[in-house]
């Protein structure tokens, strides 16, 4: 099944016009220092190179060039006798002096600043002095740019645009009036989600950015048009006028919502996350993030475990830690006892669960979704591929996954590599991915054949193939695992595994796997020390321990709660799918009585008298990365030795998703009110479309 | 002005059997994959068909180009060719206000307009069968002053005249195009002082009024019947 060209790749520029270019190192005088820049390249990045920043509003370096803001006007010597927008020329249309000399390109003469002061004057006319009500401010591109350019005055006498606020949905809050039609919004739906829902309507003074007829946005990604307006036509929501950007603490980190380790910043007022933002990272998000990512934050109030709990006569009530730790220790003294390790632990916290539970003789587990992944072979759970082979792809084999809900970032990738001409083959249930796909088939059967029939690409092509957890969650999930190896190993591709916690990479690394099956382990067990895990049901009759961040449904159940840090409240490292290592630093305190992790592994093995051998975080990690040295490669993607499956035979079944519901995935996402309405807001969608069809 | 799509809109659009010819034929001008190029032509004719354009229309056109319909609502709502409004169902009157006209009494046939069809422009006249607006330049200066009438240029207008034209019009007839004084084309007020032999001279009517005679389809709603259809670019 080819679906329709509506997601904007055009057939006839698809085959290999990208990478064809040869280099063509070009000189060029930028401000009097000269430089050799690629052809190829447009002047304002030339002039990046050089060290020297243009002003910008509608240039975007990961979106395509629009040119109609006019900020970034140069003056190209003895070019045409007006300036040049250095962002939709390329350094090789310059042309040489008459004497051979190298092109001179100036960016601070008096034509470049008249220039400059002028299109300020005239983005300034329609532009509202709000500046002081506008959560834009202090963080603004225009704010800042009026500072160098502005005047303090204006010339226009004439009656202002007026302009109507659209409704884009519970995310994206809009003052149009501030809007400078950069389109920048407009691009990156279009081009990057992939969802050709917002467009410019209309011409001259009277051209305005619209949804379709009013339309809220459905793409999982928009919350990145906040971050890409340059002026605060598109806020963000939930964060409205609560701060303001400088006076928020800002900590690099990574996210937990899915399995990549989008690089984020999370901003804080005090003891409060007051958003979160995304940061560059080439490697793994570029320098978008999901709305889960980036809209999670109001569930790190909500539902929070910040006292300890014990139960008693079938009902949970407030105790104390000493109380809480000493009946852990009756509870646990002599009992058989089991690890859960859940969805967003960091690795210090499983390792500091899996020393203590196997040091009183249990054992622990993280694959709690039933994923049949072998923790003797990275090449297997992890994969050979990096999230940025993805880029240069030719073909790409999805397997039993919808990566719009498992990893939109890396879906945008994939996108990336369509747009420049991929195929996309998937296997799997038919999903709107954002960009056209080969339908391959449903189920074990489709993989068979797709083996039998696919053959490696010519030359130094790549290929990718990625396998989602739904496939291998059945009871031949190892024979589907080895297949789908089998499928990389004949067509010479690489292997992704995609995994949709962002616990899993890191606990397989650490070996927190039992070898028996996880639900007759759990059945045998007296005591099951639960770590974070909401996504498994337990049976009543056994004892649970909950440690977690919430109150939700792994609390429930449990027999003893300690309240724990959440994932941005504490250090931790954090292998992402791709098996690359990140360290998360903490951002705020825990709530009340809540502390971290390892901490509360810690007092509870003093309670023990099983001391673990480690006093703080970095004792904790320097015994971790001792045994496990992979850990200690801070952002590297370690290779792995290909080491192939024995293939196994296969059940006759579809493959079905990991996610269905993706905006609560998790007890954070459960816990907040803006995901629990997107949720709503994308069952409704999804209603009103099977009535209408 | 701000150009958005009207409140009243119809349930469905098709286009006529012909036009659905004449459409896809448009599509086949272009490589496959870039057919997104026809949106102008097809959104041209589907406002020949019926007037004005509708949304169902403008959804419509970029299904069968395969476009996203906010892209076909940037278009649409860029030109002002494009009525996103209901027209007259007889006419819809284009009276040109820019310089030439308006020295020569552009305005007086606005005041025409606004007394015979409707008080403000692209509003329907109170029988519904006529409509007006202020148009730029149509390039008919040499004639001024001017309106466009569906296809066909009526051109050294008076008040009077245009009176006159209106009420015709509104009776269902489509009065001949062309100078309404008298003139042959552009010839100066007291006749042709050069080029007074040559194709054309000795005809009643100037050779663009011949067409219109010809072809009858200066206020007809266009069905796609009126002329076969041609696709010479594929015979390459």
């Amino acid at each position: 099944m080819l679906m329709n060209s509506k997601f904007g790749r055009f057939p006839a520029i698809q085959k290999g016009s990208i990478g064809s270019i040869m280099a063509d190192e070009r000189k060029v005088v930028i401000d009097e220092v000269e430089l050799e820049v690629d052809g190829s390249m447009t002047l304002i990045q030339a002039c990046e190179e050089a060290g020297i920043e243009i002003p910008r509003f509608c240039y975007h370096e990961r979106l395509s060039i629009a040119g109609n803001c006019r900020m970034c006007l140069v003056e190209i010597v003895g070019g045409p006798p007006k300036p040049a927008a250095s962002c939709a020329m390329q350094v090789r249309d310059l042309r040489p002096s008459p004497d051979g000399q190298p092109p001179v390109v100036k960016t601070n003469s008096p034509m470049v600043k008249k220039a400059r002061e002028g299109v300020m004057e005239f983005l300034l006319i329609n532009h509202p002095l709000d500046c002081p009500i506008c959560d834009q401010g202090g963080e603004c591109d225009l704010q800042d740019q009026a500072m160098a350019y502005g005047v303090d005055f204006s010339r226009f006498r004439e009656a202002k645009r007026a302009s109507d606020d659209l409704d884009l949905g519970p995310l994206v809050e809009t003052h149009m009036t501030r809007c400078i039609s950069c389109t920048r919004c407009v691009r990156f739906t279009t081009e990057v989600a992939g969802a050709s829902q917002m467009g410019q309507t209309g011409r001259g003074e009277d051209s305005e950015i619209t949804s379709y007829l009013g339309e809220t946005l459905e793409s999982n990604l928009q919350g990145n048009i906040i971050d890409l307006c340059p002026v605060g036509a598109l806020t963000s929501k939930p964060y409205s006028f609560t701060a303001r950007p400088w006076e928020l603490s800002k900590t690099e980190t990574i996210d937990v919502m899915d399995a990549l380790g989008s690089n984020i910043r999370v901003d804080t007022k005090g003891r409060e996350v007051m958003r979160i933002m995304p940061r560059n990272h080439d490697g793994i998000n570029e320098e978008w993030i999901s709305d889960k990512t980036r809209f999670v934050w109001d569930g790190l109030r909500r539902q929070r475990l910040d006292t300890p709990y014990v139960r008693e006569n079938g009902k949970l009530r407030v105790a104390t830690w000493a109380e809480a730790l000493e009946r852990a220790k009756s509870a646990i003294t002599d009992k058989k006892i089991f690890g859960l390790v859940g969805d967003l632990v960091s690795v210090e916290a499983t390792f500091a669960l899996k020393q203590l539970i196997e040091g009183l003789g249990g054992s622990v587990e993280c694959r709690l979704d039933q994923a049949r992944l072998p923790s003797d072979n990275r090449s297997a759970y992890v994969g050979t591929a990096s999230i940025a082979d993805i880029d240069t792809a030719k073909t790409i084999y999805i397997i039993g996954s919808n990566p719009r809900n498992e990893a939109p970032t890396l879906n945008t990738r994939i996108r990336k590599a369509w747009l420049n001409g991929a195929e996309v083959k998937l296997i799997g249930e038919p999903c709107d991915l954002s960009y056209e796909y080969h339908h391959c088939g449903t189920g074990r059967k489709s993989l068979k054949d797709l083996i039998k029939s696919e053959t490696s690409l010519a030359g130094d092509q790549e290929s990718v193939v990625i396998l989602g957890q739904g496939a291998i969650q059945d009871e031949d999930g190892l024979s589907v695992l080895s297949n789908v190896m089998e499928l990389a190993e004949k067509t010479g591709s690489k292997f992704l595994n995609l995994h949709t916690v962002a616990s899993r990479v890191g606990a397989l690394d650490i070996g927190a796997v039992t070898n028996g099956e996880l639900s007759t382990e759990i059945a045998n067990a007296d005591v099951i020390y639960n770590l974070g895990a909401d996504e498994i049901e337990l049976p009543e009759r056994v004892f649970v321990i909950y440690q977690g961040s919430h109150g939700d449904r792994g609390a429930h159940n449990a027999d003893i709660i300690f309240p724990a840090a959440a994932y941005t409240e504490e250090n931790g490292i954090f292998v992402n799918t791709e098996g690359r290592a990140q360290l998360s630093s903490r951002a705020n305190f825990a709530p009340g009585e809540a502390k971290e992790n390892w901490a509360i592994f810690r007092a509870l093995s003093e309670e023990l008298s099983n001391n673990l051998p480690f006093d703080n975080l970095s004792q904790l990690r320097a015994l971790l990365v001792g045994l496990y040295p992979n850990l200690e490669q801070i952002d590297e993607v370690p290779l792995n030795e290909w080491k192939p499956l024995k293939a196994g035979k296969m059940l006759e079944r579809d493959f079905l998703n990991a996610i269905d519901n993706f905006y609560l995935t998790n007890p954070i996402a459960r816990a907040s009110s803006v995901m629990a309405e997107l949720s709503a807001g994308a069952k409704a969608r999804n209603n009103s479309k099977v009535a209408a069809e | 002005m701000l150009r958005r799509l009207h409140p009243d809109q119809p349930e469905s659009f098709a286009f006529s059997p012909e036009n659905q010819k004449w459409a896809e034929a448009q599509m086949t001008k272009y490589p496959e994959g870039r057919e997104a190029s026809a949106i102008i032509p097809l959104l041209w004719r589907a406002q020949e068909q019926e007037g004005w354009l509708s949304r169902p229309a403008i959804e419509l056109v970029a299904d069968m180009l395969n476009m996203a319909h906010i892209r076909a609502l940037e278009v649409a709502t860029f030109y002002f060719m494009f009525q996103l409004q209901p027209v007259g169902s007889a006419a819809h009157v284009q009276v040109c206000g820019t310089l030439s006209c308006m020295l020569c009494g552009a305005e007086d046939l606005i005041e025409v307009c606004k007394e015979r069809i409707s008080p403000t422009a692209h509003t329907v006249s109170k029988d519904g069968k006529l409509s007006w607006e202020e148009v730029e330049c149509l390039g008919a200066c040499a004639n001024a002053p001017m309106a466009q009438i569906g296809k066909d240029y009526y051109e050294d207008l008076s008040s009077e005249r245009f009176a006159e034209l209106i009420e015709d019009l509104r009776n269902g007839s489509a009065p001949i195009p062309g100078p309404q004084n008298g003139r042959f084309s552009v010839e100066p007020a007291i006749g042709l002082t050069s080029l007074l032999e040559g194709e054309g001279a000795g005809s009643a009517v100037n050779k663009s009024v011949a067409l219109a005679k010809k072809f009858k389809d200066t206020i007809k709603k266009i069905d796609g019947t009126e002329a076969n259809l041609s696709v010479n670019w594929e015979k390459q």
